[in-house]
């Protein structure tokens, strides 16, 4: 029994009747009056129980949750001295470089944020850095969720959401770094209204909707900063609550494993353990968060200087998560056609309007098309190791390769000075690297997985090497094998085996027609391709011979033991 | 008085003395020898050295400079007809100074740009050498100090003084300048930027307040020459007056992280701030519940 439960131990001496401790009884007073009101009883009874099976990677999400906290808390303290104004005052501030110039307000209260409110500046890098966090967290776990399987039913709008998440946290990341009206943010804004001006025909409608006007305009910092803050936040935190709702609604995935099955999650309930567990995470989170805002220089505005378009910096990048579509924007050819009057830029279209949302709708539609393509139509709560889906790993390397190699092309100008290359060289070798690298990283993701399942058949029908070595009586040497622990075998073997594709013969002989037909022979080729050369887990012959092969071996290294000439073993010490 | 008197008189003497008007030449002579070595403008003095630091300049060229210059610095074409050593008949002895002062040259070897290394020459060889080119055309020559002083702002707000006020004064007008002009290569705390095909715009941070004047006076390697027309010698002064303030200043924001803006921090984010974040998960999820390793081990 824990301490906790102590409270519930009656107090007596044995002469006088037993009663309840004093606090126990308020709480549940408390309690009671609470539940009486909101029936919160039946709702916390199952929820507080709430099982978290525990592995590392399920706490990717959660660093997620927790800077988004670490978001709202800083962001508050930030809005209550940020003046988001675009009129032009004189900065008196405690600057002394930049003392008299005529700035925005935005900017002067950026600068009073960071210079005159007590701990304004660890707050703004915080907040700043707790984006960064977000965004990246959020990428993690979206990666560890698809790596595992967990996007299949009943989850895949759970999937949609998180892909919703990422979208309105990369927006809310660019609103909230377009704020402050620095050099930097003020070229991000910049080439905003350019990508939007490349849109045909509607573009320069769009950009002076937006702006209010020719850029830059008195309206883009106060439109940004009420989607900032208002808006997209908003919007945000629903989806958030519904990504948590979705969560408990479908319980925890977890390893298959001894005692797991697909009906029921073994771990930690929420109270008291997980409570714990994450609740320090978030001190952890917010630690680590406010330990990078007090160590790392971030976005430092008073460098920057006020935002003036005649102006530019070298190093000039948009945060992180923009980099990619930057990077492809860095190495697109300069294609444009003149058509009708009209310039159609292919090399700011490409990149920048139909890449990043080609990209979300391939992430979104991937469980989807997975599903589509196995034809599974089972519901999984247990989780795959991505070596047991090759083709699902290669895909989603294939695509991180993709991002890997844009993002790259985003800091080329970096890499150039600090590596000591050619800009122009990187770029013709990006330009070929962001097709190739795909491909060949598609080939070995896969081959990889394939090998790694190769090597699990080994170990079940195998075992593994016991470190004992024996010379034979011919003089050949040996090393013995020893079989897998039964809980490990269990979970090395406790995976589905993959379908076979129909034959073009069994889909012909269906009896259906026309354009039914042409999409099952589509499914079928798809389905070969996406399970072709898999390893499957050996039958239950298999491993029952594997066994009696082992036992024989066993039996036959006793024996040459016993019978050898140079008796040595664990019986001589 | 007598005493004076005395010697006065031994001394006269002797003015009829055979060797008494040699004498008074000799004293007037050395007098006014003395006198305008003392008075004379310095240049009278150097005007008679001038040739031979250039004489001595042109030994140290012929050496170190003509292989790929030329040999009257009327510079060296490659076969292909591009520049091998392009010409410095009218580079003037500011070049000399900035790009022998910073080790540029002599280069180590042909490239698309010379970078900044160890200073070969010592600063009596960089000034021949400087002469010597300056002899050979026009151009720029070597800033006097009161140019780049920047403790001298001269009296920027009119209050007839030159004090504290008119050095912020120049700081704040030398940050315009340097962001509307320095910037776009060299970033916005002059940590540096690439220029096309392997150039670059160096780190200007920390180099002498001469070199960085001569830089913008004569514009080397792919930089672009600010003449005085352009930026007036003046702004010249607040923008190595901006620089030093960005030297001197503490960093406010903690690790500059190189000073290259978004890139490095997006890698500090992933790598510390993610590393650290998902070391602490792995951490979190190794431990079980049990307060003591011992028990779970029991229980094992």
């Amino acid at each position: 029994m824990t301490a906790g439960d102590m409270s519930k131990v009656a107090t007596t001496n044995g002469t006088t009747p037993a009663t309840d401790a004093k606090g126990a009884k308020a709480a549940g007073a408390i309690a009671n009056w609470a539940d009486e009101r909101l029936g919160l009883g039946t709702a916390m009874k199952k929820n507080l129980r709430k099982v978290f099976p525990d592995h590392w990677s399920f706490m990717l999400g959660e660093i997620a949750l927790w800077s988004f906290v670490v978001l709202l808390l800083t962001g508050v303290f930030l809005t209550l001295w940020f003046d988001p104004s675009m009129s032009e005052v004189q900065y008196n501030g405690a600057y002394d470089p930049l003392r008299g110039k005529h700035v925005s307000s935005a900017f002067a209260s950026t600068m009073d944020i960071s210079f005159d409110v007590r701990g304004g500046l660890l707050m703004r890098q915080m907040h700043h850095w707790a984006a960064m966090i977000f965004i990246a967290s959020m990428m993690i776990h979206m990666m560890r969720v698809y790596f595992t399987g967990a996007f299949r039913k009943p989850r895949e709008l759970n999937w949609v959401i998180g892909c919703l998440l990422l979208l309105l946290g990369t927006i809310e990341g660019f609103t909230g770094y377009s704020l402050p009206d620095d050099l930097l943010s003020g070229t991000g804004v910049r080439a905003a209204d350019g990508f939007m001006k490349a849109s045909p025909v509607v573009g320069s409608y769009m950009s002076f909707f937006l702006f209010g006007g020719e850029f830059p305009g008195e309206s883009i910092i106060p439109r940004f900063y009420v989607m900032h803050i208002l808006l997209i936040p908003g919007i945000l935190l629903a989806l958030v609550a519904a990504h948590m709702l979705l969560l408990v609604y479908h319980k925890h995935t977890q390893w298959a494993g001894p005692g797991r099955t697909e009906e029921n999650v073994v771990g930690y309930p929420m109270l008291p353990v997980y409570a714990a567990k994450a609740g320090g995470f978030f001190f952890i989170v917010f630690g680590v968060i406010t330990l990078m805002g007090g160590l790392f220089s971030l976005n430092p505005v008073w460098k920057f200087g006020p935002y003036d378009p005649s102006k530019v910096t070298a190093g000039s990048q948009p945060d992180w998560y923009m980099g990619w579509p930057d990077g492809l924007l860095r190495i697109i050819p300069a294609w444009e056609t003149h058509i009708f009057g009209i310039t159609l830029s292919w090399n700011v279209m490409l990149p920048i309007l139909v890449m990043p949302p080609l990209m979300l709708m391939i992430l979104m539609a991937l469980p989807f098309i997975e599903a589509w393509i196995t034809g599974d139509k089972r519901e999984h709560h247990l989780l795959q190791r991505p070596r047991n889906a090759p083709t699902r790993t290669a895909i989603m390397v294939a695509l991180m390769t993709f991002y890997g190699l844009s993002w790259a092309a985003g800091g080329n100008d970096i890499i150039a000075i600090k590596m000591h290359l050619s800009i122009n060289e990187i770029t013709y070798f990006m330009r070929g690297a962001v097709f190739i690298g795909p491909v060949i990283a598609f080939i070995i993701a896969r081959r990889w997985c394939i090998s790694l399942q190769r090597h699990d058949e080994g170990k079940l029908l195998h075992g593994i090497e016991s470190g004992v070595l024996v010379r034979s009586p011919e003089g050949a040497y040996a090393e013995k094998h020893v079989p897998l622990p039964v809980s490990e075998a269990y979970t090395l073997s406790a995976r589905d085996d993959d379908p076979t594709p129909e034959t073009v013969e069994e889909i012909e002989a269906s009896g259906l027609a026309g354009r039914k037909v042409r999409l099952r022979k589509l499914r079928a080729k798809l389905q070969a391709l996406f399970f072709a050369d898999n390893i499957q887990k050996p039958t239950a012959e298999e491993l029952h011979d594997a066994q009696h092969h082992a036992e024989h071996e066993l039996h036959e290294l006793e024996s040459q033991i016993a019978a050898g000439p140079n008796r040595h073993g664990p019986t001589e010490h | 008085m007598r005493l004076l008197n005395r010697s006065a008189g031994r001394l006269s003497r002797h003015r009829r003395g055979p060797i008494a008007g040699l004498l008074v030449l000799a004293l007037g002579l050395l007098l006014t020898g003395g006198l305008y070595a003392a008075f004379a403008p310095a240049q009278a003095d150097s005007s008679q050295s001038q040739d031979e630091l250039v004489k001595e300049g042109r030994e140290l060229f012929l050496v170190g400079c003509a292989f790929c210059h030329g040999q009257n610095g009327e510079g060296v074409l490659t076969q292909g007809g591009t520049q091998y050593g392009p010409a410095l008949t009218d580079v003037g002895s500011a070049a000399v100074d900035f790009q022998v002062g910073t080790g540029r040259m002599p280069m180590a070897q042909p490239g698309v740009q010379a970078p900044r290394k160890e200073v070969v020459y010592n600063k009596e060889e960089i000034a021949a050498l400087a002469a010597y080119v300056a002899s050979l055309g026009t151009g720029p020559s070597v800033p006097d100090t009161e140019l780049y002083d920047t403790d001298r702002p001269g009296d920027l707000n009119g209050d007839g003084k030159e004090d504290s006020e008119d050095k912020e004064l120049l700081v704040t007008r030398g940050s315009d300048i340097f962001l509307a002009n320095c910037t776009a290569c060299h970033n916005f705390e002059g940590s540096g930027g690439a220029m096309p095909r392997g150039g670059f715009a160096p780190k200007i941070r920390g180099v002498d307040s001469k070199h960085i004047y001569e830089a913008m006076l004569t514009g080397p390697q792919s930089m672009d020459t600010f003449s005085d027309g352009n930026i007036p010698p003046e702004d010249k002064k607040a923008v190595i007056a901006y620089l030093e303030t960005l030297d001197k200043a503490p960093s406010y924001s903690g690790l500059t992280l190189g000073g290259l803006g978004p890139v490095s921090e997006g890698i500090i984010a992933w790598l510390f701030g993610i590393g650290v974040l998902v070391g602490f998960a792995v951490w979190i999820a190794a431990h079980t519940t049990r307060s003591s390793k011992k028990k779970d081990e029991a229980a094992a």
